[in-house]
């Protein structure tokens, strides 16, 4: 029986194909499949560990700077070098803003269309709109004449008959249930959010020199160099002043916009509190200390594991449980298919799916460029509902408050929060959470300025001569999308194996050997679809997880096996450049 | 002013444009262009009628850093560029629509559109294997940018992978992933290099486009002259500092908080090529060497392979021999293109290519009231 295939999922990272088999009017199995690989741990092989961090940045360009940290601290890791406490503020800074960034347009220009009928707020009554802004926000831009407005510059786009982004949309599709006024609502705040993550991520460009893929990382700390007295200096008091502005700007768009809608309309969809659960079991690494940074407990996203929504429990992390799998995937391991280890990991890419152009997987193979991580055996679910499941769980105050304050709003018990709608739920949480800490982290670092504390890079292991002959670490962080961790072995003066194992690989991995499924996988069983030809609600839950492909598919080789590297005589290319390498 | 019931005016009003908004952001992509203020009107116009291009964005190996670039856009706004300048149709990472949708869309503007929709590609195309490294839709990437491209007005390459591969290709190039222009041999393709593409440039070539009908004067690499024609280094605001002699020696060392030259870090710029010193970063905030790291020369041919290790000093990275100075490298990397470019000057550089329309002095008379 033929199988409903979306592909491309949009509004993604990546390149992913979903093929789900419907029973009933809903989804009875689903697969979830990578289409796209580039082998990028593999192209480290050999180079200098202290610029691996420049590479593995480009594994992700959403989620930019999340592998340059998680890079930096393997490294460090594996040559023991601690960095600064500056470096550090300045890491989270970094991070904390990438965070907050991400979740707003995420939940705005990734998401939001699956829930809002964009044409459908041409028909608002602007002053009706007002008032509802109103009632929920102090948000200055919130008269009639504003939302008239907006309406109009949608009327202009649709009236064109050129609709642009909106031009392939589920436009009227039964499942789109918000009144008007509030479509007309989320649309305004749709274009105020376009304007305002280019203005906020200013921040990464002050101390980034650009954004995306910021480039002021050092392994041993960061290249911002401090100094109350010189103005070319990168972080002065002018910067301190900058940054303050952008992070206050920040909370203030965070608690006046993105928390205010998000409370608006979830209940207005409250089915999908009791869709999309998926598997129940979580893992978060933890991370952003704010105290001692060795001390996992001084976490502010907690580490740990509760497994079947039993928040009663919570365990704690072992770094050698983390295994994956290619049972599924288009890689071969030698000496048979037992899961390893990321420090052991080897891939060696062998596609054996159907030759393109095709129309459906062969699901029971291998069926997709991810791997299958796995924790203990188990297959978790990470990202943001990971680090509110496992904070609430842990009693860390500040999580455990944000969760109690929303499941009162919304009159309901924290077993909503296993859902589609919990996830969102969960993301805007977290982003409420971490921007006060943002202002608090500026603080810090301008305290640490007018006290003289400027030191911002460890030089100690800087010259691989001081480097021990061969050495091995792992960094992690708890990345927008979830547990990230890098795991590097160096040998001499390079790497000699690289291996990332990534938020998106455990959420949207194939089944493992014995045939449990992902979280993706998982997530999709029982879900109604109204119309095959629009499958809206797939796209609402695998939308629920922020999907980041491009980081999910990664590849690790090391037999040196050798590849053909493209010629102008072997491509038969006549306009090739003219380089020779 | 123009009369308030000209075309234009009624144009503008009809895509929610104040006409302020629009003189604003045409005059910055013609500054970042370095075309004169005299091409404004001509420029203004093209940009605001009503029936917009079409534009097809296609992802392939990639990671999505072009795009999110693109979405940094300032000036002109982001908004202003997915919505009104362009009808941008067909873009994974943000458009409203998925599976059957979006492919049946792809096919009819490829159909209804023939010749006349623009692309933009992102990332590289992998040809090794048949090309099962990158599939969209059953279909390879290079399938799809062999059907999208050729059929298009002309394809816009962002980023250093859809250029020439980028870091998908470096050493060993495991998937045989090659840039647009050499994947699909004989398209009319313009390169924006640069890890990411600067959208402040990319703006510019579409504002280009959209008032002269054609792209900028190009150099070797298909890259437009206005943006990659000048050294990083003979633009750097550090230069003083090399001139004199004072160079950062380690990290966060008195010469680093005092602004001193990165050369000796491993700085690439006396190597590179690019506008980045001067249109920079996310609304002109900074750029990778004012915050104290040296340039990559991400925005240079096959960087990945020839610019790294990024840390090494110049003399020491293969391809650029012993004892050459700083200056000897600019002067070899870029040879005759930018002597000539400097020869002529700024505005010879960047001037619109032959089939652009009469200069403004022939333009209708209530045009020039206009500027």
């Amino acid at each position: 029986m033929a199988r409903l295939v979306v592909d491309p999922v949009n509004r993604i990272e990546g390149h992913l194909r979903i093929e789900a088999q419907m029973d009933g009017g809903k989804i009875s199995d689903a697969w979830s499949a990578g289409t796209m690989f580039r082998g990028i741990e593999l192209i480290l092989q050999g180079r200098d560990p202290r610029e691996a961090w420049i590479w593995a940045q480009r594994i992700c360009g959403v989620c930019t700077m999340v592998h340059a940290l998680a890079s930096v601290r393997a490294v460090e890791d594996a040559l023991q070098i601690e960095v600064p406490e500056n470096a550090r503020l300045v890491r989270n800074l970094i991070a904390g803003s990438q965070m907050v960034q991400d979740h707003v347009i995420h939940f705005y220009h990734l998401h939001a269309l699956d829930w809002v009928d964009v044409t459908s707020a041409l028909k608002a009554d602007p002053a009706k709109t007002s008032s509802l802004a109103q009632s929920i926000s102090d948000y200055e831009k919130s008269s009639t004449s504003y939302f008239r407005g907006i309406q109009a510059r949608v009327k202009g786009v649709v009236d064109s008959g050129q609709l642009s982004l909106f031009a392939s949309g589920y436009w009227g599709h039964p499942a789109y249930q918000l009144p008007p006024e509030v479509n007309l609502l989320a649309v305004a705040h749709y274009l105020e959010a376009l304007a305002w993550q280019k203005d906020f991520i200013r921040l990464h460009a002050a101390l980034g020199g650009k954004n995306p893929h910021p480039q002021t990382f050092l392994v041993g700390g960061m290249t911002t160099s401090l100094d109350p007295n010189e103005p070319f200096a990168v972080i002065n008091p002018d910067t301190i002043t900058f940054l303050r502005d952008l992070v206050k700007q920040a909370r203030k768009f965070v608690e006046q916009v993105y928390i205010p809608d998000v409370v608006a309309i979830a209940p207005l969809y409250k089915d999908w509190f009791g869709r999309g659960e998926g598997l129940g079991n979580f893992l978060s690494y933890g991370d952003y200390s704010l105290g001692d940074p060795k001390d996992p407990n001084t976490f502010l996203f907690p580490r740990g594991v509760v497994l079947g929504r039993d928040l009663t429990k919570v365990l704690p992390v072992d770094a050698a449980q983390v295994t994956e799998s290619v049972h599924h995937s288009w890689y071969e391991y030698s000496g048979g298919e037992a899961d390893k280890h990321p420090s052991k990991g080897e891939t060696n890419p062998k596609y054996s799916g159907p030759k393109p152009p095709y129309d459906q997987l062969d699901v029971t193979g291998k069926y997709s460029w991810l791997k299958t991580p796995r924790y203990n055996g188990k297959p978790m679910e990470v990202g943001p509902l990971a680090r509110m499941v496992v904070g609430y769980a842990s009693g860390q105050p500040e999580i455990k408050a944000a969760v109690n304050g929303l499941l009162k709003a919304l009159n309901a018990p924290p077993a909503v929060l296993f859902s589609t709608l919990g996830r969102i739920a969960a993301r805007a949480l977290e982003t409420q959470i971490m921007t006060p800490h943002l202002e608090a982290w500026v603080d810090q670092l301008d305290a640490n300025m007018a006290h003289g504390k400027v030191s911002i890079f460890n030089p100690v292991r800087w010259d691989p001569a001081t480097w021990p002959k061969s050495a091995a670490g792992y960094g992690w962080h708890e990345a927008p999308r979830g547990s990230l961790g890098h795991w590097v072995e160096i040998e001499g003066k390079s790497i000699k194996n690289y291996q990332a194992v990534v938020p998106t690989t455990w959420n949207a991995g194939p089944r493992d050997a014995s045939g449990q499924r992902g979280a993706y996988e998982a997530s999709l069983l029982n879900t109604p679809v109204a119309d095959p030809a629009r499958p809206l609600e797939i796209l609402r839950t695998i939308h629920s997880f922020d999907p980041c492909l491009a980081c999910a598919v990664h590849v690790l080789d090391a037999q040196g096996r050798e590849y053909t590297v493209p010629t102008r005589a072997n491509m038969g290319v006549s306009n090739a450049l003219d380089l020779t390498l | 002013m123009l009369h308030p019931k000209s075309d234009v005016n009624a144009a503008l009003r009809s895509q929610g444009y104040t006409r302020r908004q629009l003189i604003k952001f045409c005059s910055a992509a013609l500054g970042t262009l370095a075309l004169p203020e005299r091409y404004l009107a001509q420029t203004v116009k093209a940009v605001g009628k009503a029936k917009k291009p079409v534009l097809v964005w296609l992802q392939f190996q990639d990671c999505t850093g072009c795009s999110e670039s693109i979405l940094r856009s300032s000036h002109p706004d982001v908004a202003d560029v997915v919505l009104d300048l362009l009808s941008w149709e067909y873009h994974e990472v943000i458009m409203a629509g998925a599976g059957g949708y979006a492919n049946a869309l792809l096919d009819r503007i490829v159909k209804d559109e023939k010749g006349k929709y623009l692309v933009v590609v992102e990332g590289a195309i992998p040809t090794a294997e048949g090309g099962i490294h990158c599939m969209i839709n059953g279909h390879t990437a290079l399938e799809i940018a062999e059907r999208v491209c050729r059929n298009a007005a002309a394809t816009i390459a962002v980023g250093a992978c859809a250029f020439d591969g980028g870091i998908v290709r470096a050493k060993p190039n495991p998937t045989g992933a090659l840039g647009v222009q050499e994947a699909v041999p004989g398209l009319k393709v313009i390169n924006m290099s640069g890890c990411p593409h600067n959208p402040v440039n990319t703006a510019a070539v579409l504002v280009h486009y959209l008032t002269f009908n054609d792209l900028p004067a190009l150099d070797q690499y298909n890259r437009p002259l206005f943006a990659y024609g000048r050294i990083i280094h003979d633009q750097c605001e550090r230069r003083a500092h090399y001139d004199a002699g004072r160079f950062v020696t380690e990290w966060g060392d008195e010469g680093h908080r005092k602004g001193w030259c990165l050369y000796k870090m491993g700085c690439k710029g006396p190597a590179a090529t690019f506008n980045c010193p001067v249109v920079q970063w996310n609304d002109h905030t900074s750029w990778p060497i004012r915050a104290g790291h040296g340039c990559i020369g991400c925005a240079s041919p096959r960087f990945w392979d020839t610019m790294s290790p990024f840390y090494d000093r110049l003399p020491s990275v293969p391809g650029f021999g012993v004892e050459t100075t700083a200056g000897e490298i600019g002067v070899g990397l870029v040879g005759l293109t930018v002597a000539g470019v400097t020869a002529h000057g700024l505005i010879g550089m960047i001037k619109p290519a032959p089939k652009a329309p009469a200069p403004p002095v022939a333009a209708a008379p209530e045009e020039r009231r206009e500027v």
